[in-house]
C-alpha cells in the first residue's frame, strides 16, 4: 500500500504541471471556441447565448455552403495530385533503388523541401506563375507566346499546383513506409505463378500499400483544408476556402460566433477524415486476413 | 538528381527495361518538381533585376545587403529567435514530463489525454490560433509577443512528446532498476541514467520545434500584437508584391534550416537511434 501511495505522489509530482498547462492552453480554449459558436451576435460584439443560428447560417447562406464545397473539392484535388506525384517516386525508392545509401539520399532529398519555409514555397509559385513571372517570361523568351498570359496565376489551378507542391513530401513519406514493409517474397510468388507485372502491382503491391496511401491522403487533406495562406497568395478572387472565412470572421468581419462555428465545423471535418481513414485501414487489414 | 546518372550506382544491375526506366524518369521529374521552386528562389536572389523574370540579368549581392540592412526585417528575425527559443523551453518543460507520465503511468482518461495532446499537430494550425485567441480575449490578456510564445509552445509541444515518448518506449528499464538497486534516488536515476538515454530525442525534437516555430504563421497570425515575427513580416511584404529581397532572406533561411536539420539528423544518428524524428 505504501508503495502505491508513493507512486501516486511521484505521478502527481511529474504530471500536475503538464496537466494544468494542457488544461489551460488546450482544453479550455477549445471549449471556449465551442461555446462562442452558440453565442449570438449583436454588432459589434457578441453576447452569451445558446442557439444554433450560427450553424444554421452555414447551411442556409449559399455563400458559406459554396465555400465549404469548394474547400472539400480543392483539398481532394490537392490530395489526388499529390498522390499521383508521390506514388511513382515512393515506388521507385522502395523497389528500384538497390543501394541503401542512394535510397537514404533520395528519401532525404524528398523531405528536405519541408524544411524550407512554407511561406516562401508558396511565394515562389507566385513569382513563377505571375504575369511578369518566370513561366511567362520564359515562354515569351522562347517565342511560344508573344503577350504575357494571366491564365497561370490567381485561380484554383494555381492553388492546387502550389498546395500539391507544398504537401507532396507528406504523401511520399507514408507511402514509402508502407511499400518498404511489403515482403519481396509475395511479389516474387505472384511472378512465379505467372502473373504479368501489372497484375502483380494491382493485386499485391497496391492493396498492401493502401495504409500508407490513406495516411498520406489524411495528412494532405487536413493540411489543405486548414490552409488560408496559399489561397490568398495564389488563389485570386474565387478561391476563398473555409480557413479564409474563419480568418476573416475573426479579423475584419468581427463575427466571432460565426467564425467559431466555422472553426468547429473545420475541426470536425478533419477529425472525421482521420477517423474514417482509421476505420478504412482497419477494414482493409481484416480483409487481408 | 541528374537523369543521366540513373544507370549508374544504386540501381539494379540487370539490364534496365522500359518500365523501370519510365518509372525512374517519372521519379526524377517529381524530385525536379520539388526542387525547381527552391532553386528559382536561390537564383533570383542573386539576379540584379527587381522583377523575377527571365532572361537573367547580372549577378549581384545587393538584395542581401538590402535585406541585412533592413531594420524591420532584422527586428522580425530577432523576435522570431526570441519566440522560437522561449517556445522550445516551454516544449521541453511540458513535453518531457508529459512523455514520462504517458510512458510510465496509467491514469484515468489516459487515452483521451493522449489524443488531446497531439491535436495541435493533427488539426490545422488555424484552429489552435483561433481557439487560443478566444481564450486570451475572454480572460482579458492583451496580445503581445508572450501570447505568441505560449501559442507556439502549445502548438509544438506535441513534437517533443511524441519523439521522447517513442524513445522511452524503446528504452531498457532494467538499467533504471539497476541504478535504484545501487542506491540512487529517483532524481539521481533520472539525471544520470534516463536523461542521457533520451538526450538525442530531446535535442532533435527541440531543434525541430525551433525550426517549425521560426516558420510558424497560422498561430502567430491570430495571437500577435504589435511585434512581427519573421514569417509575419514576410507575409506582410509578399501580400503586397514581389521583391528579390525576400528571395535573399529566403535563401539564408533555406541554408540555415538545412544546416540545422543536418546537425539534428547527425545527432540522432550518433546516439544510434533508429527511428528518425516524428514530424507532424
Amino acid at each position: 500500500m505504501k508503495h502505491k501511495t508513493r507512486r501516486t505522489l511521484n505521478f502527481w509530482a511529474l504530471f500536475s504541471a503538464p496537466a494544468l498547462w494542457w488544461g489551460t492552453v488546450l482544453l479550455v480554449p477549445y471549449l471556449i471556441m465551442l461555446s462562442i459558436s452558440f453565442y449570438s451576435r449583436q454588432f459589434p460584439f457578441h453576447v452569451p447565448d445558446f442557439q444554433f443560428g450560427n450553424y444554421a447560417i452555414l447551411l442556409q447562406d449559399s455563400q458559406y455552403y459554396d465555400v465549404l464545397m469548394r474547400s472539400l473539392w480543392i483539398s481532394l484535388s490537392v490530395s489526388l495530385s499529390a498522390f499521383v506525384l508521390s506514388y511513382p517516386l515512393a515506388y521507385f525508392l522502395a523497389f528500384k533503388v538497390r543501394s541503401e545509401r542512394m535510397r537514404l539520399f533520395l528519401y532525404t532529398a524528398t523531405i528536405v523541401p519541408l524544411w524550407v519555409s512554407y511561406l516562401l514555397r508558396a511565394y515562389t509559385w507566385k513569382t513563377i506563375l505571375g504575369s511578369e513571372g518566370i513561366l511567362n517570361s520564359f515562354l515569351m523568351w522562347t517565342g511560344v507566346i508573344s503577350e504575357p498570359s494571366t491564365i497561370f496565376l490567381y485561380n484554383q489551378g494555381a492553388m492546387i499546383v502550389t498546395m500539391a507542391y507544398i504537401f507532396t513530401p507528406f504523401m511520399v513519406m507514408p507511402i514509402y513506409a508502407s511499400l518498404e514493409k511489403i515482403p519481396v517474397s509475395l511479389i516474387e510468388a505472384s511472378k512465379d505463378l505467372g502473373a504479368p507485372r501489372f497484375m502483380t502491382f494491382l493485386k499485391i503491391t497496391l492493396p498492401l500499400s493502401m495504409p500508407g496511401v490513406l495516411a498520406g491522403f489524411t495528412f494532405t487533406f487536413g493540411l489543405s483544408i486548414g490552409d488560408f495562406i496559399s489561397p490568398i497568395l495564389v488563389g485570386g478572387p474565387y478561391s476563398n476556402m473555409i480557413a479564409n472565412v474563419v480568418a476573416t470572421q475573426f479579423g475584419m468581419a468581427m463575427n466571432w460566433p460565426l467564425g467559431s462555428a466555422l472553426g468547429v465545423v473545420l475541426l470536425f471535418i478533419v477529425l472525421g477524415v482521420i477517423t474514417a481513414s482509421d476505420k478504412l485501414e482497419r477494414v482493409g487489414r481484416l480483409n487481408m486476413g | 538528381m541528374a537523369v543521366t546518372s540513373m544507370n549508374g550506382v544504386g540501381l539494379r544491375k540487370r539490364p534496365l527495361d522500359m518500365g523501370t526506366t519510365g518509372l525512374g524518369v517519372a521519379a526524377m521529374c517529381v524530385l525536379a518538381f520539388l526542387y525547381l521552386p527552391i532553386i528559382t528562389l536561390i537564383i533570383f536572389s542573386f539576379n540584379s533585376s527587381s522583377i523575377t523574370r527571365l532572361p537573367l540579368e547580372s549577378f549581384t549581392l545587393d538584395w542581401y545587403v538590402k535585406a541585412l540592412s533592413n531594420n524591420d526585417l532584422m527586428t522580425a528575425v530577432w523576435n522570431s529567435v526570441l519566440v522560437g527559443s522561449a517556445a522550445v523551453v516551454i516544449c521541453l518543460a511540458i513535453g518531457i514530463p508529459t512523455a514520462l507520465a504517458l510512458d510510465r503511468y496509467d491514469f484515468p482518461g489516459k487515452t483521451v489525454f493522449r489524443r488531446l495532446v497531439i491535436l495541435p499537430i493533427t488539426l490545422p494550425g488555424l484552429i489552435t490560433g483561433v481557439s487560443m485567441l478566444t481564450f486570451f480575449r475572454s480572460v482579458d490578456i492583451q496580445l503581445t509577443i508572450w501570447t505568441v510564445i505560449i501559442g507556439h509552445g502549445t502548438a509544438l509541444t506535441a513534437i517533443v512528446v511524441t519523439n521522447v515518448f517513442a524513445r522511452l518506449q524503446r528504452f531498457d528499464r532494467r538499467i533504471e532498476e539497476a541504478s535504484a538497486d545501487l542506491g540512487a534516488t529517483p532524481l539521481m536515476t533520472f539525471w544520470y541514467v534516463t536523461l542521457p538515454n533520451i538526450r538525442a530525442a530531446i535535442i532533435g525534437s527541440a531543434m525541430i520545434s525551433f525550426t517549425l516555430s521560426f516558420d510558424e504563421l497560422p498561430v502567430t497570425f491570430f495571437l500577435t500584437g504589435r511585434d512581427n515575427t519573421l514569417p509575419m513580416y514576410i507575409w506582410s511584404v509578399i501580400r503586397r508584391g514581389i521583391t528579390p529581397e525576400i528571395n535573399a532572406i529566403g535563401t539564408i533561411i533555406v541554408v540555415v534550416s538545412i544546416l540545422l536539420i543536418l546537425i539534428s539528423v547527425l545527432l540522432m544518428h550518433s546516439d544510434n537511434q533508429k527511428a528518425g524524428p516524428v514530424k507532424p
